[in-house]
Formats: structure tokens, C-alpha cells, sequence
């Protein structure tokens, strides 16, 4: 953000005023309970807006700020997907635990392909990255005995929040469940993108030659934010088994991590809300289309994707910020 | 004790059959100001990235001190305190200059890793940030983009990034490069203003600054080192005149 | 024989990667040569597969003369993204380069869909290219031998070309260091636009020698990127000796999967992949 250097001398206080919550923030998060009163025969949908808004939250994190460009980030929302299914099918259908397990196994498959990860970037590293993700999404395959292949996961039980509040029909408790789990993980994300970590990730993705150069362990970090990367897309995983009660390949498949980044991109990677707002975005639209046949679907994904590339590279949310700054005199 | 501040021994690099570095022996002591220069292609930069990590050697030793460095790697050497700066600005365009120096200073205090709490709650980090900048003038323009700064101010962030790494041997790529007359007496002052506890090591082309600042000439030709000594004894070397064909020499 | 299937399984993986190698040549080259990451290079294959269907189903043309044609089309339509779109994101971020082709991709499939529909399609070969041919005691598939002929053909073609002619060394030139080259004289974006309408072409006449082998659906330009992209990363960048050795491994490596440890499934292959690039992230024949 640049301010003119009248404003703050205090180098403190500006950074402050950075961090500070704005007005449109409070707002938007007081929008997110529109849907109970507005659109209360839309609960299903709108959690799974806020599942995919916190998948591409996670992927904000490595690519938006990190500049990783991973095109095998589901991975980790499958991985937190069938951990939360397959501990409920044994009986732990209690959806805390279930998104505790999804996080720390995502979180640590995550911290164990963080070591390939961190050394590669450009072409190798989107194939690893694809790479990783057919490999899983083939073993799951395999392991029919595990994960019920490609017939999906069989026995996934629904459980009770806090052992009382059930997951109803028309979508209440899961929407409330999911939003909940966003806003909190949202507030998380937030606070280390504020802090001198979220600074670092940034300088790696300016200029990642410059930082060993000042003495930044680059490797160390993108460790560290692939992992919470990862941990995150696994909460996210686990809250649609838990309020879907279903599980099946398609959670680790291309298609989907393909389609996050697209979401990511649509919003605008780097700003914290693009995610959010891509995945409203995209998932309305999916809704209304979904009367049409595949093939149209593609075709107009195809010609958004390209008109977002050639004509709002930074997405939804720097189109809106440049319309912003040129209507406030664009003196920056 | 051998009191070199930094030194090598025997550099070797090629590139298959392009030899950029050959048996570089090099001792340069606490404190003072050495200057290399030589023609374009000598392998002056590629030294440097020899010295900081960022190419490894065919063979030889560097010593930091009396350290060996030649297996650590460059942002470990960055952290005992030998840095450098780039020849062609290698900036965060979008952050602006305090955030830039301060994620510099936070690297340098090992708190760039911390993500539970706000920047602003590392106030000293930023404090010391600030006066680094305002140390070199850039202090009025701080909040701005770097890629919005006049490219002399660009140079000198390149420094502010440098020195907010409390360097103790200091490589200086070509710091004047590109700079317009008009904006490089900033750059200048900056330069002769560096503690004399630092040392400093500046390639660079403009005879004016070299023999203004250098105390030492070091004159790399081909990959190798042809002579090293004070101004007079490099501006009277024949062997010098000749590289340079007639170059300039007060 | 004792050493039939093996011969037998060897034999339809080379041939399987002469497929491959057609696909993904020229991908390889152009990568190595712009850096340019065009993910949609599938769909300019299914273009050639496209038109080689519709010339010899509906208009009842002989097969073998749909094969220029299908490389024609392919080669027509990549200059014509070449100038209007591709041109601008040379200096774009990776991920914007794929993000368009992608998005290209997913033009492509919907439109193949929308004209063609979901439904395999099949071409009508030369009788004298169906059934099998005997071969030192081994059979071998008639369709399979033309495909290796064609293969090894191509590939001794570009390689003189390459070695020989002067657009060869400038394409040379220019993949192995674009700023000297342009130094040098050489009109890089000129030898580059040829290149790849070159490969685009080779794609298309690809795709439409693949109809037989792995049929046609609107899926195409999807499934078999996967594997362009991993021969291209295994082989190298800009490499047509790298693409040649990547396409007839993986070829051999998924064939031989296939056929002895069928369970185990295309886990080879991407385990192959990520093993290799770790090793070698510039590939096998790759640069720096």
C-alpha cells in the first residue's frame, strides 16, 4: 500500500494503520450471514463456498505470497478429506477431532514434500507439484482397502458437534460449522501475513536471489509456509467429508487443484481476500450453470480464464483496486 | 592470527573451456578500502559471487576472518557478516523501502520467522530500519513502492539493504553504475561514510571514484589477477596502461 | 518363444513413444528456446486428430493423405494464437503462461465437445495397415511398424535439419542463449514463430496418427498433456536427442506397466518423473 509521505512520519504508526481492520473487511465478514436470513435454501451451497474459499485461502498462502505456483495443492484437501472420513467410518466421528487429524496428517505430508518443495522453482516445480499429486491420487486409487477407491469412501458417519448439534438437512449447522472454521483459520492467516514472517514471504516472491543475499534462510521458510499451507487445506478437506458425509477420489484429483488456482487467480493472488472472493465468484456461477452440460461449462472457464489473464492479471480484487486509486486521483 | 578480514586462496572456476576465475590469492585486511577494477569481463562480479556462495568454486578456500567459508552456505555467510551489494538493483519491487530494510533487520535478528505477532510489535526492528534509511536520505520516501524510486534512490536502497545486515566485509557491485552525476553525490557520501570498521571491497569502472575512495587497487584481467597495490603504483603501471589502452590516470 | 511377449511389449512401447515423441518435440523446442510454457499444445494435437476425422468420415479421403493436412491445420492455427494472443505473455510470469494456455485447453475441449460430441472417434486406415506382420518370429502390428517408420523418420529429419541448415543453427542459437543470438542478427522471434508452428504442426500430426493407437474424444487435449509434459521435463528443454530418449522411456515404462504390473497403474510413471527431475531438474538432456 503506498501513502503519500505527509501521512505518518512515525514509521510505527503507519505500519499500524497497515494492519488495522478496514471498514469493507467488517463488512464483508458481516456479510458472510447474510445467506441464514437471505438465502436459507442455499445453506449447502454457501458452505461449500466457504470450504473452497478456505482451500484457496491455503493456496494463497504458498502462491499468492509465497509465489510457489503448485498445480497439486489438492493433495492436501484430499489428504484432510479421507482422514477426517476414514477416522469417522472407525467411530471418531466427533468433527474437531476429525479436523485436528486432517490438519496435522496434511500438515505433515506437507512438511515432508516441503524438502523437495524448497528446492526447485519455474517448470520443475509446477511438474513436481503435478507430479506429486497424480502419485497420490493413483496409491489412493490402489488402496481400495483404505479409501474405497474409486467407489468412494463407504461408512462415513455424519457426527455430532460438541456431541450434540447435529448436521440437519437444510445446511444450518454445516454452513455455521464452516464459516465458523474459516473466519477463525481466516483470523490466523491474517495475523501472520502481518508479521514479520508475511514480510519475508513476501521479499521471497519479489526476489528470491536477494534474500540468502540479506541473510534470509529462504529454504527454512518456504518449509514452514508449505506446511501451514498444507495443514490448512487439510482443515479445509475435512470440514466438506464432515458436512457432505462423503469422500471419494475427486477431493485429490487435477481437476481440482487445477480449478483452485483459477479460483485463486480469478480473485486476485496476494490480497489476502482474492481466495474469498474468487471462490464466491466461481461457485455462484458453477451453480447457475450447472443446468448446462460439461463441455459449455469448460468452454466459457476456458474464455474466463483467458480474459482474466490477458485483461485482469491480478484478478477480481486488483482490477477493483486499480479502479479505486485512478477514482481517488490516482496520485500513486 | 593473520588479521585478513577476508581472504582467498587458489580460486578456481570455468565454465567449460571459459576459465572466469584462476588461482585468485587474495588478502585483504580489517579496515581498509580496496578497490577492483579491470575490463569488462575480467570476472570481477564473478568473484564476488564466488566470495558470497552464490557460484560454487572448482577449488580453492575462502576464509572470513580465519574462518573457512567455503562450504557454508550464502545466507549463513550473509549472518558472520560478509555481504554484497548488486550491480544491476536486485530490489522487492513491490514492498516499499522501510518494509524492504526492515525485513533485512528482521532477518538479521532471526525474527523473520515469527508469525504470531503483528510488525508493528517488533518496533526496534523498525526503528533501526528507519534510521538506517534516513542515514542515507531516503527517509522522506519510505512508504513508497520500490519500484516507483529514482533509480539513484534505488542504488542506495541497495546499500540501506547492505548495511542493515551490519556487515563486517562489504562488497560493493559497481555501486555507481547508471547513477546520473546529478544523483550520485548522495551515493558518494553514503559510501565515504561507511564506519571505518567496515571493510570495503567496490568494483568499480569510474577512475574518479576509485582513486577518491580506494586506498588498495586490486586489477583483474582475463580471470586472473594481473597486480594489486596503492593508486600511484597502479596509475604508474605499464602493464596497466596497457589493459586499459590509454585510460584514464590523474 | 521365451522371449516374445517381452520382444512383443518393447516393440509396442517404442512405438507407443515414437507417438509420444511427435507430441512433444515440439513443445520441448519452444519451451527451450521463449521459455514460453504453452499448455495448450494437446490441443492443437486434438485440432490434427479433429481434422484427419472429419476428412476421411465425411469427405472420405484416404487416410494417409489426411496426415499433411492434419499437420496443416495444426501449424495454421498455433501461428494464428501465436500473433494474436501468445505473443504478449513472452514476458509474463509462468503462471500467467499457463493459466491462458489452460484456459485455451479448456476452449478447445468445450468446443471439440460441442461440434463433435463426447463420443471416440475412428478412422479408416489402408487395409495393408491392419492386422500384423511377421518379424524375425514376432508379431508386430502393421499399424505399429508405420508409426515407428514415420517416428524414426521425423526425428532423422529434424535432427538434419537442425545440424544442417541454417535455420537449424539459429534455432540452435537461440535456444541455447536468446540474448546472444538476438545479439548476433538473428531475427529470434521470426525463428521462433516458424518453430512453432513446426512443432504445433508435428502435434497435430501426431494426434492424428494417435487416433488409431488411443482413439479421439474432446478429452485428448487433457489426457495426453500429462505425458507431453513428462517426457518434456525428462528429456529437457530444447532438446530433440532428450525428447526422442524421454518419449521412447516413458513409452516402454508404461507399456511394460501395463502389461506386467497392471495394479500398480500409472504410479511408475509419475514416480519416474519426480525421481528424474529431482535429479536432473533441467532433465536428462538439459541445460544448466
Amino acid at each position: 500500500m503506498t501513502a503519500t509521505s505527509t501521512a505518518a512520519f512515525d514509521p510505527n504508526l503507519h505500519l499500524q494503520a497497515q494492519t488495522r481492520w478496514r471498514p469493507i473487511e467488517v463488512a464483508f465478514w458481516a456479510a458472510t450471514l447474510l445467506p441464514f436470513v437471505l438465502f436459507p435454501n442455499h445453506l449447502v451451497l454457501a458452505s461449500q463456498i466457504a470450504i473452497t474459499a478456505l482451500f484457496a485461502l491455503s493456496l494463497d498462502l504458498i502462491l499468492g505470497y509465497a509465489g510457489i505456483v503448485s498445480l497439486g495443492h489438492a493433495a492436501f484437501f484430499g489428504l484432510g478429506a479421507y482422514t477426517a472420513g476414514i477416522l469417522s467410518k472407525y467411530g471418531f466421528s466427533d468433527p474437531l477431532l476429525g479436523l485436528l487429524a486432517g490438519a496435522a496428517v496434511a500438515g505433515l505430508a506437507g512438511y515432508a514434500t516441503s524438502f523437495i518443495i524448497a528446492r526447485f522453482r519455474h517448470l520443475p516445480l509446477i511438474m513436481i507439484t503435478m507430479g506429486l499429486g497424480f502419485l497420490l491420487l493413483e496409491a489412493a486409487n490402489s488402496a481400495e482397502w483404505l479409501t474405497g477407491g474409486s467407489d468412494g469412501l463407504q461408512g462415513v458417519r455424519k457426527g455430532r458437534l460438541f456431541g450434540t448439534i447435529a448436521f440437519d438437512l437444510y445446511g444450518y449447522t454445516a454452513y455455521a460449522y464452516a464459516l465458523i472454521v474459516l473466519f477463525v483459520v481466516f483470523l490466523a492467516v491474517r495475523r501472520l501475513i502481518n508479521s514479520p514472517f508475511g514480510l519475508s514471504l513476501r521479499g521471497i516472491r519479489e526476489n528470491s536471489v536477494r534474500m540468502p543475499a540479506i541473510g534470509a534462510p529462504s529454504r527454512a521458510h518456504i518449509r514452514k509456509i508449505y506446511t501451514i499451507s498444507a495443514a490448512i487445506a487439510g482443515i479445509a478437506g475435512a470440514v466438506l467429508t464432515q458436512t457432505t458425509a462423503t469422500v471419494s477420489l475427486g477431493v485429490l484429483d487435477f481437476q481440482r487443484s487445477a480449478e483452485i488456482v483459477i479460483i485463486l487467480v480469478l480473485g486476485g493472488a496476494g490480497r489476502l481476500y482474492g481466495g474469498l472472493v474468487g471462490a464466491i465468484i466461481f461457485m455462484v456461477a458453477r451453480d447457475q450453470f450447472s443446468g448446462i452440460a460439461p463441455q459449455y461449462w469448460y468452454f466459457w472457464i476456458g474464455a474466463l480464464l483467458v480474459a482474466v489473464v490477458m485483461l485482469l492479471p491480478n484478478g477480481v480484487l486488483g482490477g477493483l483496486a486499480k479502479l479505486g486509486s485512478r477514482w481517488r486521483g490516482g496520485s500513486s | 592470527m593473520s588479521g585478513a578480514a577476508l581472504s582467498t586462496q587458489g580460486l578456481d572456476k570455468r565454465f567449460g573451456s571459459l576459465v572466469v576465475a584462476s588461482d585468485i590469492n587474495l588478502t585483504i585486511p580489517q579496515g581498509v578500502r580496496y578497490a577492483l577494477i579491470g575490463p569488462n569481463g575480467a570476472g570481477k562480479t564473478t568473484l564476488i559471487n564466488l566470495i558470497t556462495g552464490m557460484l560454487r568454486p572448482d577449488a580453492g578456500k575462502i576464509l572470513l576472518g580465519d574462518a573457512d567459508i567455503t562450504a557454508v552456505r550464502p545466507d549463513a555467510r550473509v549472518k558472520r557478516g560478509l555481504v554484497r551489494t548488486f550491480q544491476i538493483n536486485a530490489l522487492f519491487p513491490h514492498l516499499n523501502a522501510l518494509e524492504a530494510v526492515t525485513l533485512a533487520v528482521c532477518e538479521r535478528r532471526g525474527v523473520a520467522g515469527q508469525w504470531w505477532k503483528p510488525l508493528p510489535a517488533y518496533g526496534e526492528a523498525v526503528d533501526e530500519a528507519y534510521a538506517i534509511l534516513r542515514s542515507l536520505l531516503l527517509d522522506a520516501d519510505c512508504y513508497r513502492l520500490t519500484r516507483e524510486l529514482a533509480y539513484g534512490q534505488q542504488r542506495l536502497l541497495e546499500i540501506a539493504l547492505a548495511l542493515a545486515t551490519r556487515p563486517k566485509v562489504l562488497l560493493l557491485d559497481e555501486p555507481a553504475a547508471g547513477v546520473p552525476r546529478e544523483e550520485s553525490a548522495g551515493l558518494f557520501t553514503a559510501i565515504a561514510g561507511l564506519s571505518k570498521d567496515i571493510t570495503v571491497l567496490f568494483i568499480e569502472h569510474d577512475m574518479d571514484i576509485v582513486f577518491r575512495f580506494a586506498r588498495r587497487i586490486i586489477v583483474m584481467v582475463g580471470g586472473r589477477i594481473l597486480v594489486e597495490g596503492t593508486p600511484q603504483e597502479i596509475a604508474a603501471d605499464a602493464r596497466v596502461r596497457e589493459v586499459y589502452l590509454g585510460g584514464d590516470a590523474p | 518363444m521365451a522371449f516374445g511377449p517381452i520382444f512383443g511389449v518393447l516393440f509396442d512401447g517404442f512405438a507407443y513413444g515414437m507417438l509420444l515423441f511427435l507430441l512433444s518435440v515440439g513443445l520441448s523446442v519452444t519451451l527451450g528456446m521463449m521459455n514460453f510454457v504453452n499448455l495448450a499444445h494437446c490441443a492443437f494435437a486434438m485440432l490434427g486428430g479433429y481434422t484427419s476425422v472429419t476428412l476421411t468420415n465425411v469427405y472420405g479421403w484416404p487416410f494417409l493423405a489426411t496426415l499433411p493436412l492434419a499437420f496443416l491445420a495444426a501449424a495454421a492455427a498455433s501461428v494464428v494464437f501465436e500473433r494474436t494472443l501468445y505473443r504478449r505473455l513472452y514476458r509474463a510470469s509462468e503462471l500467467d503462461q499457463v493459466l491462458l494456455t489452460i484456459g485455451l485447453t479448456f476452449v478447445a475441449v468445450g468446443a471439440a465437445a460441442y461440434v463433435f460430441g463426447t463420443i471416440q472417434q475412428h478412422v479408416r486406415t489402408p487395409s495393408y495397415m491392419r492386422g500384423s506382420i511377421d518379424v524375425l518370429g514376432a508379431n508386430l502390428g502393421a499399424y505399429r511398424l508405420f508409426l515407428v517408420g514415420v517416428g524414426l523418420a521425423i526425428m532423422l529429419l529434424l535432427v538434419l535439419m537442425l545440424e544442417y541448415t541454417r535455420f537449424g543453427a539459429q534455432v540452435r542459437a537461440a535456444v541455447d542463449n536468446q540474448r546472444m543470438a538476438r545479439g548476433l542478427g538473428i531475427n529470434v522471434d521470426l525463428a521462433f514463430a516458424v518453430t512453432f508452428a513446426l512443432g504445433s504442426g508435428l502435434a497435430g500430426l501426431g494426434g492424428a496418427l494417435a487416433i488409431e493407437v488411443v482413439g479421439l474424444d474432446p478429452a485428448f487435449a487433457f489426457a495426453f498433456l500429462v505425458y507431453v509434459l513428462i517426457v518434456v521435463s525428462v528429456g529437457g528443454l530444447g532438446s530433440v536427442g532428450g525428447s526422442f530418449a524421454a518419449a521412447v522411456l516413458l513409452g516402454i515404462t508404461d507399456i511394460a506397466g501395463k502389461y506386467y504390473v497392471p495394479e500398480v497403474g500409472a504410479f511408475l510413471i509419475y514416480l519416474m518423473m519426480v525421481v528424474l527431475l529431482m535429479w536432473r531438474p533441467a532433465g536428462l538432456f538439459g541445460r544448466r
